[in-house]
């Protein structure tokens, strides 16, 4: 009986507490609503740098790129999110397409080079990432396999069971999208059947990928480029090493983490603070140092020993051409690249 | 002593008979007596209840029509009829491996003279205070192809272990953590058996084996149809395990579709379907159950129960319990511990444990009261009132059982996303869906609590001059707030686990135990899952003993 009314008792002192809370947390006035594609590890501390430096609270819903731009069109003119960061140009490009983002003043659109930017000014790209091929040089001679020459010959049957990916990853989509844009539909559908009857391992973000390769658990993944130079930070002495796709391949691909600000935001100018504020040399030199991306702006340059920007030949790709998130989502429900 | 969880295996029960159709039947031939009778308070309550339980199948269904002709070809699709199969193979797989487990583990602990009984017997129960999504973190950490035992036998020479991922570890995970709902049932009838029978079978020249097979099991039936049926409702229904399993169930699905995709409509098509499969599932179990008797006929009062004595069969009886222990309690705290003590890699998401554990417990008490509080109206209908259409309408809370988290969450987010935008990613909307999930937990419990008040004593007080009201506050609660009670730490329990609903409809910057174990699970952050695992099953592990003690104070 007693141990029912304490039980009570320290029910009801936790309602009243979590009662209270809400109203503690909302102490200071200015609030900005995030929704962010990238995860947290990534932009998580600048975000809090900002709140440090301005003030202003901000609010972050974290998930994958695509599933917050679908959020986005699905919550249409009520979207709660100010700013919307997405780590690819495909999900921006899609938000923009339904007429969701308020155009960019020129001010912050010109911090970066046009090709980073979308056309009609209503996103711009924040860091720079390269697509490569993260690989385990003593698990691959093991194998006795080669490196690959084009992204394209991972279909073949020597690599079944032995490349990571992760498909619903924004980044990886948007390596998908730009395939279709070289490629063609077919050839890309193709080469995703090719991959999902390979049996590719399925991962949910690209930091397990590299984690697996460097464990030996897999030989190669696709992923984004900087996620080693995390882990070989930590570590120094891990032999996993990054492969560049040889020029033109559909596997070479640059792209950007980018953000826009929501047409239903009501508080825009707090919102392209936030965007000036990711632009701002110190916060393009935190891209540089702490997570090891390109950054955009010109002047500020990475640190890592990375091959510049300017030299990847990437394929003649306009990011702003990469804005059919859905096709390329139905391409691989389609092809079965989520059941893995 | 009696065990915790007797309301879950009362629950099983009543999800078994909420689905029955004699209401149904009987409506059909009768008239609505709505019409002329006057409607009271009790069942407009009971129908905005019931309502809140339909709410999201119907705003489901106002989706998935929306798909139109298209939905139709997504889900004769064979990558659809995939789904589908995964998930039955799986359910049926864990179902009779939970079946196979549980039914010793409940006879040895209750029927035997095995050594440390009440011990094996506790931690035996406790992989059901794990969640699913720790288990399965912990297990890939452990026996993944890399993992720390593959760590271990590398001098051996073993240089990798076989794929955990997939069915496979979804099914060894599952099991592990569900047979004790089995155990539990099974065991509830152990103890209530009459060694009588079992004696009279011997006596005719049976053998211990036969006896076993031909009188004990026959008996248990019902008893282990329930803690299947808890098994199946538990799998089909699962989130973390298939998903960190890799393993294509309709959960996963669901999930990928929403997460991973602007059509929502196809992510409410598969969500019907999971929902269709589970009532499908409960109607089966009904149907088998139908038209056994199982109790004693003879008068007088049974006999007390005679254990066995297990003589040589004692050490492979204890290995077998050490192996169940060692699996579903100890490897996932080996694991949780060894994070607990190595180097935290790439920490960069820092977060504050306090605020953590009091969003948990917080947003879990609030459900739980929540749920107490809405339970009320549809089980005092249900055991007070004679009309059928009555009854009819309280069992129809019994429906979100047959909710798995995902589907809740989802139609919640479409219904607040479009219509009332004002609790849109609010922490209303959260419990809202925590309440929903667990409603019928809450019911089973007062109905039961409700049921055990005579209502002569009620109808004493009314003849005594007390209105309807303060016989209520002042004779029927009092009686039943034990019950009650017990039912809300049961929900809390529940909800403090809960990941699917609490990762689609949490507010946002809203973070609980759970949502952290997943989001550092999808950073590949694995140690920083130690301090919020083991706190969760801690917690957890506190409010079962809180639940065995009221129960020992019953006994004595």
């Amino acid at each position: 009986m007693r141990i029912m009314r304490f039980v009570t008792v320290a029910l009801l002192a936790i309602l009243v507490s979590v009662a209270i809370m809400p109203a503690t947390a909302q102490e200071s006035g200015e609030v900005l609503t995030v929704y962010s594609g990238r995860s947290e590890s990534l932009i998580g501390p600048i975000l809090e740098r900002f709140t440090e430096e301005t003030g202003i609270q901000v609010e972050v819903l974290y998930g994958s790129s695509a599933g917050l731009a679908g959020q986005i069109l699905e919550e249409g003119a009520n979207s709660p999110p100010d700013v919307f960061i997405a780590q690819d140009a495909g999900a921006l490009g899609a938000v923009a397409k339904a007429g969701l983002f308020a155009p960019l003043p020129s001010d912050i659109l010109e911090r970066v080079p046009e090709a980073f930017r979308s056309p009609e000014g209503l996103w711009v790209g924040l860091s720079g990432r390269a697509r490569v091929l993260v690989y385990n040089p003593e698990l691959l001679e093991e194998l006795g396999l080669e490196l690959p020459n084009s992204i394209l010959d991972l279909i073949s049957e020597e690599w079944r069971d032995l490349v990571g990916w992760a498909p619903t990853n924004g980044s990886f989509q948007a390596n998908v999208t730009a395939m279709r844009v070289l490629l063609g539909d077919d050839a890309t559908r193709e080469w995703l059947e090719g991959m999902v009857a390979n049996d590719a391992q399925v991962y949910e973000k690209n930091t397990p990928i590299v984690q697996a390769v460097i464990n030996g658990e897999i030989p190669v993944g696709l992923v984004n480029h900087y996620y080693l130079f995390r882990f070989l930070a930590e570590d120094p002495s891990i032999t996993a090493r990054l492969h560049f796709f040889p020029a033109g391949d559909p596997g070479a691909l640059v792209n950007v983490a980018g953000a826009g600000v929501l047409a239903s935001s009501d508080t825009p100018g707090l919102a392209q603070r936030l965007l000036l504020y990711l632009l701002s040399n110190g916060a393009q030199q935190y891209f540089a140092e702490e997570t090891y991306e390109y950054p955009l702006v010109p002047g500020v340059e990475p640190i890592v020993d990375l091959p510049p920007l300017a030299s990847i030949e990437a394929p003649e790709i306009d990011l702003s051409d990469l804005d059919d998130l859905q096709g390329t989502l139905e391409m691989l429900e389609d092809a079965g690249a989520f059941d893995g | 002593m009696q065990i915790p969880y007797t309301t879950t295996a009362a629950n099983a029960n009543k999800a078994v008979k909420a689905l029955s159709l004699p209401g149904l039947r009987s409506i059909r031939g009768r008239r609505w007596r709505l019409y002329g009778a006057h409607i009271n308070w009790l069942q407009i309550l009971t129908m905005l209840i019931v309502g809140v339980v339909l709410l999201p199948i119907a705003y489901l269904v106002i989706r998935a029509v929306g798909a139109g002709e298209e939905g139709i070809t997504y889900l004769l699709k064979e990558r659809t009829l995939r789904i589908v199969w995964n998930s039955l193979t799986l359910v049926l797989s864990v179902t009779l491996s939970a079946a196979i487990i549980g039914v010793p583990f409940a006879w040895l602990t209750s029927r035997t003279n095995l050594p440390f009984r009440r011990v094996w017997l506790i931690l035996g129960l406790l992989p059901m205070v794990i969640p699913s999504y720790l288990g399965a973190v912990t297990f890939i950490a452990a026996f993944g192809p890399k993992g720390m035992l593959q760590g271990l036998l590398e001098p051996l020479g073993v240089q990798r272990l076989p794929e955990i991922y997939g069915f496979f570890g979804a099914w060894v995970v599952l099991t592990l953590f569900t047979y004790p709902y089995v155990a539990l049932t099974v065991r509830a009838a152990l103890l209530q058996n009459d060694p009588a029978l079992e004696e009279a079978a011997r006596s005719m020249g049976l053998s211990r084996w036969k006896v076993f097979w031909r009188v004990t099991l026959p008996q248990l039936r019902p008893a282990l149809a329930a803690g299947m049926l808890l098994t199946a409702l538990y799998t089909l229904s699962d989130f973390g395990a298939v998903a960190m399993m890799r393993y294509n169930a309709f959960t996963r699905a669901i999930y990928l579709q929403y997460n991973s995709s602007f059509n929502r409509e196809r992510a409410a098509l598969l969500a019907l379907v999971l929902v269709a499969v589970t009532i499908a599932l409960l109607f089966l179990q009904r149907k088998l159950q139908n038209g056994k008797h199982n109790y004693r006929i003879g008068t007088g009062a049974k006999r007390q129960l005679k254990r066995v004595s297990l003589g040589k069969w004692k050490w492979p009886a204890l290995g077998f319990c050490s192996v169940l222990v060692g699996l579903g309690v100890l490897v996932p705290m080996l694991v949780l511990f060894t994070w607990l003590t190595s180097r935290n890699l790439l920490d960069a998401v820092p977060v504050n444990m306090a605020e953590l554990a009091a969003n948990t417990v917080g947003v879990s008490a609030l459900a739980a009261l929540v749920v107490a509080i809405m339970a009320i109206p549809p089980s005092m209908l249900a055991v007070r009132s004679k009309s059928r259409f009555n009854h009819l309408l309280a069992r129809l809370t019994h429906l979100s059982y047959v909710l798995p988290g995902i589907v809740v969450a989802l139609a919640l987010v479409f219904f607040a996303a479009n219509a009332v935008p004002a609790i849109y990613q609010t922490l209303p909307l959260l419990i809202l869906g925590y309440a929903t999930r667990y409603l019928a937990y809450g019911v089973s419990a007062t109905e039961s609590a409700l049921t055990q008040i005579n209502p002569r004593i009620e109808e004493a007080a009314r003849s005594m001059g007390l209105t309807p009201t303060q016989v209520a506050r002042r004779i029927t609660m009092p009686l039943a707030r034990n019950g009650i009670l017990a039912g809300a730490v049961l929900v809390c329990l529940h909800v403090m686990k809960e990941l699917p609903t609490t990762l689609v409809l949490a507010p946002i910057g809203f973070k609980t135990f759970a949502t952290r174990i997943w989001a550092m699970y999808e950073e590949a952050m694995l140690v920083n899952i130690a301090i919020p695992g083991l706190l969760l099953m801690g917690v957890a592990a506190l409010l079962m003993t809180l639940m065995l003690w009221r129960d020992r104070e019953i006994a004595t």
